[in-house]
């Protein structure tokens, strides 16, 4: 769990974020809210800038227009590495393993980086963050392979390794970017069960995908983006009935 | 094993390397082996930019020529003493490092590789064109007749001199390849953007890699005045440094602080035998040739091979 | 100094001349690194090929360079698609990162510098053509046949080069395969091969430039490693992946290592170029004309 204090207000808070590339608004204003310990599902057709957003909220891009508060703090503008410092971790849709590292020595890097910085906490020892990744690989079902080299795993044991990275770096909110696009059922499944388990560790999680059975079941609440706007916001259900969002998915 | 054990068996190695200066009496052993030293000083201190950061030097020449420079300039302006010239030589790489790094690491690694080449151009041109340094027509840097210490020859008070930066610079490499800086360079080469959404602060760290990288490659040339007693531009920024400092590591293993040693040592040892009897373009080639084939083929060096066959053994 | 018209119209119009070939020379690394971002520092070590191979046609068979520029292109096309291939296979396939490629093509570099050395010494060398010694005069402007004619045939190249990438199918997918290989794919087109293609343009239009090269200045093997920053000088003013900013950014580097060159004296030239873009990268690495 972030050893920092809550601030006030919602988790977070993104307002009227604005990206263009080029000519292309790939944003065009967009807010969103989330608490904390919420899970949020975000949804839209390809190319609505799902992935952008993403990469605007945790620093990646810069945003032109807008503001991004996390945690009652104003990031806009911060380097991705200190947002992931104050509590603000993501997966990537294609898993980034660093493929010269074991999966173990994976999890030591956000722990040793993100983990270890944020305010109040003491440098951990080696010793310290080979138990604490290693609690961290158990509970994601990857314990057994812990020394095993990260390039040459499974596709869901990748996913299961990003999501993996991400929490080692003990975040209050985690952003997980189609981390189930290609898997089986099942597989589906398993990491469904890993980010419902985020509630019990107190990280609020946003959740964007296409596969909509896991969208609906995990979400509390459903925002969709549709060509850089969001064009609904709430309860799943109603949002899924929603004609605008029955346009954007399924056409006239 | 810990920093400080493997820094005390370096110490006892770098000692009995010095005590052979009783046993040889011929002094052409001490200017091959001050060359090979040179290039594990050199290929060191690429591999900690090029190898566990993932960033490609080419400007080496530029970086090693500052420390030489600098050599130049404070033995004529003071005849200063070969410790102050070591020091000073150094702090000017590792400030242009920091420099090169601060104006072109916020971009992508090409700009880094193509801004260090920059450098080195500039470097000779400001050099050739810099009369107090000898300009083009080269400067005479004499060592004084008697070493210190009771050495007898100057080359072998400087071999024992490079015999120890050269300690120095492996003990440096290892413990950064252990320490939680290296751990970070070696996330940042492996996926950079990963790395800075993990937390690792990016360009901070590339640019303590790019410092402490120049600045060794300047340490292996403020002794080489001594050693070469005449220098000229063309010479002290001559592309043999560049391609060796790259050829090396990446033959003998850009992962760890072994390889670059290996590189140094098999490479080196063989240019200086072959010296002899090739012309020097041929040796050039070759190196030349053997960079690009380990490059394509065997991009994890001599050390890689080895870890794979560790790897192998271990695996039941 | 005597800053008289003559002296500063002389400087403009050699600036402008050799502007105009040093866009010939960095349009091929515009598209090998602008459009499809191979970092091919080894760009001027062909250029120094084509050279001497027209120093050598013009030894035996007394061709003309200009000629041999248009003789070796095919071979040079091949090259660069033999080149090309080898890079493919041992970095892009395999997804490595491209900072191993800029070893192999700096091993390249060196090869062949160093191969240069061993066939012709490192003496320079020279090309002498009928015209190599007249210049027209316009007034006190000298305008030296050496530099007027790969001028021309620069420009005539960029120009043909800038309508081959807008107008033809071939040259609109070598556009598109930097922005979007998928589409291309989808399209029926092979990226690789297109890039392939891509790729030999690039070495083609060196060997081109170094036929060119040897009229305007004695050449020796090692110049190659100076001819690297104007090079990427080049480009990165231009903003890359554009032909005409290529034009435009060789137009000022000609200019500013003229005037240093007049102003200063010509041993600190090499410098100019570096120093353009030590200076563009640090203050706007998109380029002047970059998006």
């Amino acid at each position: 769990m972030s050893t920092a204090a809550p601030g006030p207000g919602p988790l977070l808070r993104v307002e009227g974020v604005t990206k263009r590339f080029g000519g292309f608004v790939a944003l065009d204003g967009v807010d969103l809210q989330v608490g904390a310990g919420e899970r949020v599902g975000l949804i839209g057709p390809n190319g609505s800038g799902k992935s952008t957003l993403v990469n605007c909220i945790t620093g990646t891009l810069r945003n032109e227009g807008g503001r991004i508060t996390f945690n009652g703090e104003d990031v806009t503008g911060m380097p991705a590495h200190r947002r992931t410092r104050r509590g603000l971790a993501r997966s990537f849709q294609i898993p980034k393993p660093f493929t010269s590292m074991s999966v173990l020595d994976n999890l030591r890097i956000p722990l040793l980086y993100a983990a270890g910085a944020q305010a109040g906490a003491r440098r951990i020892s080696e010793r310290e963050s080979g138990d604490q990744a290693m609690e961290i690989l158990v509970s994601v079902g990857l314990g057994g392979k812990a020394h095993e080299m990260s390039g040459g795993l499974t596709q869901v044991d990748m996913r299961k390794l990003e999501l993996a990275r991400a929490i080692a770096a003990r975040p209050r909110l985690l952003i997980a970017d189609e981390a189930m696009a290609g898997l089986s059922s099942s597989e589906v499944d398993d990491i469904l069960q890993l980010l419902a388990s985020m509630k019990e560790r107190g990280i609020a999680v946003v959740m964007i995908e296409h596969i909509m059975r896991a969208v609906m079941r995990f979400s509390e609440r459903v925002a969709v983006l549709v060509a850089g706007r969001k064009i609904v916001d709430g309860d799943p259900a109603m949002v899924i009935a929603h004609p605008e969002v029955q346009k954007a998915y399924l056409g006239e | 094993m810990s920093n400080r054990l493997f820094a005390a068996i370096a110490g006892v190695v770098a000692a009995a390397f010095i005590g052979l200066n009783a046993a040889v009496t011929n002094d052409y052993f001490f200017s091959a082996a001050y060359i090979v030293l040179l290039y594990v000083i050199l290929s060191t201190a690429w591999n900690i930019l090029g190898g566990y950061t993932g960033y490609v030097n080419f400007g080496t020449a530029g970086f090693f020529a500052l420390g030489v420079y600098t050599s130049v300039v404070l033995f004529k302006a003071f005849k200063a003493p070969l410790p102050v010239m070591i020091v000073a030589g150094t702090l000017v790489a590792a400030v242009a490092g920091l420099g090169v790094g601060y104006l072109t690491l916020r971009l992508r690694g090409h700009f880094f590789a193509i801004a260090t080449l920059a450098l080195a151009v500039m470097l000779f041109t400001f050099v050739t064109n810099w009369d107090y340094a000898g300009g083009a027509r080269g400067a005479y840097v004499i060592a004084p007749r008697e070493a210190p210490f009771g050495f007898g020859h100057y080359i072998r008070y400087l071999y024992a001199v490079m015999v120890v930066l050269a300690a120095a610079s492996i003990v440096v490499a290892r413990a950064i390849e252990h320490s939680k800086l290296g751990r970070g360079l070696a996330a940042i080469r492996d996926d950079e953007l990963a790395a800075e959404c993990a937390g690792v602060p990016t360009l901070r760290l590339k640019l303590v890699s790019t410092t402490i990288s120049g600045g060794m490659m300047g340490l292996a040339g403020t002794t080489f005045p001594l050693f070469i007693s005449f220098i000229e531009p063309t010479s002290a920024f001559s592309l043999t440094y560049a391609v060796n400092a790259i050829a090396m590591p990446v033959i003998g293993g850009m992962n760890t602080w072994m390889g670059p040693l290996i590189g140094a040592v098999l490479l080196g040892t063989v240019q200086q035998l072959v010296q002899v009897t090739v012309s020097s373009a041929w040796n050039l080639l070759i190196v030349g040739v053997l960079l690009v084939l380990f490059v394509t083929m065997a991009p994890s060096g001599i050390m890689g091979w080895v870890r794979t066959r560790q790897h192998r053994r271990r695996a039941p | 100094m005597d800053l008289s018209f003559s002296l500063i119209g002389n400087a403009i119009v050699a600036g402008l001349l050799l502007g105009g070939f040093y866009a010939a020379v960095s349009v091929g690394v515009s598209i090998s690194f602008g459009m499809l971002d191979v970092v091919n520092i080894a760009h001027p070590a062909f250029i120094i090929l084509g050279s001497y191979i027209a120093l050598t046609l013009n030894g035996l068979l007394g061709i003309d360079p200009i000629v041999c520029a248009v003789l070796i292109s095919p071979a040079f096309f091949a090259l660069g698609m033999i080149v090309y291939r080898a890079y493919y296979l041992c970095f892009e396939q395999r997804g490595r990162d491209a900072l191993r490629g800029l070893a192999f093509f700096f091993g390249l570099l060196f090869i062949t510098e160093v191969g240069l050395v061993l066939v012709f010494g490192v003496d320079y060398r020279t090309v002498n053509t009928p015209y190599s010694e007249t210049a027209w005069h316009l007034g006190v402007l000298d305008f030296p046949l050496r530099l007027v004619v790969p001028f021309c045939v620069s420009v005539a190249v960029i120009f043909g080069l800038h309508q081959l990438l807008r107008r033809t199918f071939f040259g609109r997918a070598v556009l598109a395969v930097a922005q979007d290989p998928l589409a291309l794919r989808l399209m029926g087109v092979n990226p690789t091969r297109i890039r392939e293609l891509a790729f030999a343009l690039s070495i083609a239009t060196a060997g081109i430039a170094g036929s060119f090269l040897i009229i305007i200045q004695p050449v020796q093997p090692s110049i190659g490693r100076e001819y690297i920053g104007l090079v990427f000088a080049v480009c990165v003013l231009g903003g890359m992946g554009s032909v005409y900013g290529t034009l435009a950014g060789a137009v000022i580097l000609g200019l500013a290592e003229t005037f240093t060159a007049t102003f200063f004296g010509p041993s600190w030239a090499p410098a100019v170029s570096f120093g353009l873009l030590l200076c563009t990268l640090a203050v706007r690495p998109a380029g002047l004309f970059g998006r």
